[in-house]
């Protein structure tokens, strides 16, 4: 049976007409073809498909694209602001937070969904919000590095006025 | 935040410094195409029929219903695939081989573990070709299967394959096995060693099958045109293992087959073997249109190849002063359904930190109901190390010998010739474990309640064949083609030695990987080769262009070509100190005297690269639960020439972190008949954020003699020693050897504490 849904991905209105089932990793993938969000554990316990809904982070794997009909949602690519990348997305680049890449889109989204809840995250705080997030390459030293860096470059950009 | 330390030697201008990698933008951004992004148009979606049983034989399959189910294109069975119309005699020697390999993809006449291929459908999306696979009926005559190793060594224990019989170096035994392999190496006099020996130890260790558990699944599409162009776009370590694999199974010429290695999110050594690639190849020709698969988490784990189980037994004699002087190991791994387990590499590896006259190593490849092994980050070494290493620690404890010490004291050399006959060339084991002697970590105390191990590892770091192509751009800017797939950096590492050996900056080197008709044959991203073996063709590439400009310049100053240097991006007249051009400003000048420049080369260096490792843990262990943290982890590692320090370091923490939940966490649950338990990553725990420490690393180098810049490869060496070095501080916290991985709580508390707890 499908359904009518309305979404605003990364600032575009999409009207899709979509099964019910339609999961939103799906249909972001699929749909509307942004494959940056990835799909790996289907289980919500990975991160590789984490995507701001309103603002707050979702696991589009176990979330029905018709659940979440009227949201605005942010993918990896709309994390990057008039064609510069985003202090994050910088960070991750600078301090070897990748090695394969393919867990990096939901680490990102997950480091925006953290900075922009606390901007001066300890390190303890990094470790626990980031603990839904695999990653199989790092070993997470240059993603905690990367995330780390991207806080305090972000915080003192706000600082100096920037 | 981690100390990183690099005990460097030798300086050069770009290998050896931090670059930001050329694909980090597309990373960061999602617009990096990894397989499971392909999207042609008009694709069919596949997905594959897998056995519910370990052990059956496939009396029937109906797929009529589903070939009916609307929207559905294509049903495949193992009918469809060339091997079911040929015959033995028409096969001849490679029967067996190809047989394995064609029913390993789909099964024939028995499935032999649970998630086993039996039929695939293709059609117009993923749920549709579920619901029809859903009708495909198949009759199964459900048969008692084997699971343990150790069990499926036991005479008259059940047969996987009737015809199976074991090669005993290199003799074949008469009677059908699920051994299919033993062989044995010897050195010295092991009777007498043992004789010679003041104390002689014996345990037996055993290891859990575990995952490789890369972020992404296996995916592939297919197209096979009209004209009998097969291609395929997938994730893969190597596309030309894809190649040669698919080509194999349908029969096809190989230069009909073209991969084109996507993106990699992951591979470990599990993305070597092909699982969907000629499933999809078929379906693709039984449509006439693109046909792409998608693995499941549970699929990954149920049907592509873990690292297998093992059990060892191993024996070590010493002199009162800890010097060795005999060992002898056997060794049974699970290469799960067909054979192929990595026990020569364990063969290989077991002694490999140690100069020892006297020794034997038997090694048993088994065949079981399970998911049929593949490589896994130094395939068969860590197991090995888990056993050798606890075993050494259990003695240093005897003898109150420092472990460190004892390991100074027996340490493999140049010159050191190993059980399987080997003889090193310069490594920097000696130099790792000074490095882990004189670290902040090893001489701080050892917090109560807490204990520290330590633990060495080894990887032989082959080369193999690898080849490079490079056009210099009329802009100066050199395009670097390689067939090497980029898994974690090699873009950036292959791109700094080029650059290095050009003398030019590293921002003027393009990296691309290409497709298997655009570059010699190139051998896998594994085996810890790319940076070193496509390094090599780089360089040799790079020489070819130095060449090539030089003869330019020759020509461009009307001189004779030995007349003419090529020092440092320089191309100058050696008396003429007027004639002197850039490699940017000679670049310019190659579309007027005579067109492009490129250079090309192919290598298949031999020898090894070997790699060694040391690692230090320091745990806690729960008195009330069991649970074992890791508070303090320090990684040492001889990696010749750290081409890309970070890059280097992400690999040690990368494979020491893989190694602490190969200790501690992960294992494959299995009923009694194999079947998987846990295929989720909701129950195969791997590390998270929060259950690790800091890593801190020691780079060591040791300049590899068969490299110009002293490259060793640095992939695999890492995950050896975590295993061994966590039970043996562990056994210093709680007083018992443990000797079955994982390590887990429930193990802990049965063990207990021998001196009561602190």
């Amino acid at each position: 049976m499908n359904q009518k849904v309305r979404l605003k991905v990364n600032g575009t209105d999409h009207e899709l007409d979509i099964p019910a089932r339609r999961l939103l990793v799906d249909c972001i993938r699929y749909d509307i073809g942004l494959t940056g969000t990835k799909e790996s554990c289907s289980v919500g316990v990975c991160g590789a498909c984490a995507v701001l809904v309103d603002g707050e982070m979702y696991a589009s794997c176990i979330t029905l694209a018709a659940s979440v009909d009227g949201a605005e949602i942010t993918t990896i690519e709309g994390i990057a602001e008039d064609g510069n990348l985003h202090p994050i997305q910088q960070a991750f680049i600078d301090h070897g937070g990748f090695q394969c890449g393919i867990c990096t889109p939901g680490q990102i989204i997950a480091t925006k969904s953290l900075l922009d809840e606390n901007p001066s995250p300890t390190e303890d705080e990094i470790k626990d919000y980031m603990m839904g997030n695999l990653c199989r390459c790092t070993g997470y030293y240059g993603i905690l590095n990367s995330i780390a860096a991207a806080a305090k470059n972000m915080n003192e950009a706000a600082e100096s006025g920037g | 935040m981690t100390s990183n330390q690099v005990l460097s030697e030798v300086e050069f201008n770009v290998v050896g410094k931090r670059p930001v990698r050329p694909d980090g933008v597309d990373k960061v951004t999602g617009r990096a195409q990894y397989g499971g992004d392909t999207n042609l148009t008009g694709t069919l979606q596949a997905k594959v029929l897998r056995s519910p049983h370990p052990h059956a034989r496939i009396k029937s399959i109906d797929t009529s219903k589903a070939e009916s189910f609307p929207g559905v294109r294509a049903v495949i069975t193992a009918k469809d695939l060339p091997l079911a119309s040929l015959s033995k005699e028409e096969l001849g020697g490679d029967y067996t081989a190809l047989k394995f390999a064609s029913d390993h993809m789909m099964a024939s006449d028995k499935v032999l573990f649970k998630g086993h291929p039996v039929a695939a459908v293709a059609a117009i999306n993923a749920h549709v070709a579920q619901s029809a696979m859903d009708l495909i009926d198949v009759d199964y005559e459900v048969l008692d299967s084997v699971v343990d190793v150790r069990e499926a060594m036991k005479p008259g224990a059940t047969l996987i394959h009737d015809e199976l019989r074991t090669n005993d170096m290199g003799e074949t035994a008469d009677q059908p096995s699920n051994i299919a392999a033993h062989m044995r190496y010897e050195i010295g006099d092991v009777t007498k060693g043992f004789a010679d020996a003041d104390l002689v130890m014996e345990k037996e260790f055993t290891t859990a099958t575990v995952h490789q558990g890369y972020i992404e699944p296996h995916n592939t599409t297919a197209f096979w045109n009209s004209d009998g162009q097969l291609n395929l776009w997938t994730s893969t370590q190597g596309s030309f293992q894809v190649r040669a694999t698919v080509s194999n199974i349908l029969r096809l010429p190989i230069s009909k087959v073209k991969v084109t290695p996507m993106e990699i999110g992951g591979g470990f050594g599990g993305k070597i073997t092909a699982y969907l690639d000629a499933i999809c190849s078929i379906l693709s020709k039984k449509t006439g249109t693109p046909v792409k698969a998608l693995m499941s988490r549970t699929e990954v784990f149920e049907a592509s190849g873990p690292a297998p189980a093992s059990w060892m037994r191993v024996k070590i004699g010493v002199k009162n002063n800890g010097t060795m002087t005999a060992v002898e190991t056997e060794m049974a791994m699970d290469a799960g359904a067909y054979p192929g387990s990595p026990v020569m590499q364990a063969i290989v590896c077991a002694f490999a930190c140690y100069d020892v006259e006297n020794g034997r190593i038997d090694g048993y490849d088994v065949v079981v109901n399970k998911p049929k092994t593949a490589a896994y980050r130094a395939p068969g070494a860590p197991q090995a190390a888990f056993a050798v290493e606890s075993l050494i620690d259990e003695i240093c404890l005897n003898l109150k010998i420092d472990p460190i010490e004892f390991r100074l004291l027996n340490a493999a050399k140049e010159g050191t010739r190993r059980i399987e006959g080997l003889v090193a060339r310069k490594i920097g084991f000696v130099e790792c474990l000074e490095a882990a002697r004189t670290h902040d970590h090893y001489k701080s105390k050892v917090e109560k309640g807490t204990g520290r191990g330590v633990a060495a590892g080894y990887w032989p770091n082959r080369g193999f064949q690898s080849s490079v192509v490079m056009t210099v751009n009329y802009d100066g800017v050199v395009s670097l083609i390689m067939g090497s797939v980029d898994i974690g950096g090699t873009r950036a590492s292959i791109a700094q030695q080029t650059a290095e050996t050009l003398g030019i900056a590293y921002e003027d080197v393009k990296p691309t990987v290409v497709d298997t008709d655009s570059i010699g044959y190139t051998f896998i991203t594994g085996g810890s080769r790319t940076s070193f073996a496509t390094g090599l063709a780089a360089i040799s590439a790079a020489e070819d262009v130095k060449q090539q400009m030089i003869s330019r310049a020759a020509k461009i100053w009307d001189a004779s070509e030995d007349d003419i240097e090529f020092v440092a991006g320089m191309i100058s007249h050696k008396s003429d100190e007027e004639l002197k051009l850039s490699f940017k400003d000679l670049a310019r000048q190659t579309a007027t005297t005579g067109g492009s420049i490129s250079g090309r080369s192919s290598v298949d260096p031999t020898g090894e690269g070997n790699g060694y490792a040391v690692h230090i843990a320091d745990v806690a262990v729960d008195t009330e639960t069991g649970k074992t943290d890791v508070t303090r982890f320090t990684a040492i590692q001889d990696a010749g020439k750290a081409v890309h320090p970070s890059y280097v370091e992400g690999q040690m923490q990368g494979g020491a972190v893989q190694g602490i939940g190969w200790a501690l966490n992960e294992e494959y649950f299995f009923d009694d008949t194999g079947k998987m338990l846990n295929s989720s990553f909701l129950d195969y725990r791997m590390p998270t954020t929060l259950d690790l420490p800091m890593i801190d690393t020691v780079i060591v180098e040791v300049a590899n003699p068969g490299h110009p810049y002293g490259v060793r490869g640095v992939g695999e060496v890492a995950i050896c020693p975590p295993m061994a070095a966590v039970a043996n501080a562990v056994t210093g916290v709680t007083g018992h050897r443990m000797n079955s991985l994982p390590i887990t709580p429930g193990k802990i508390l049965e063990a207990g504490w021998e001196n009561g707890k602190s």
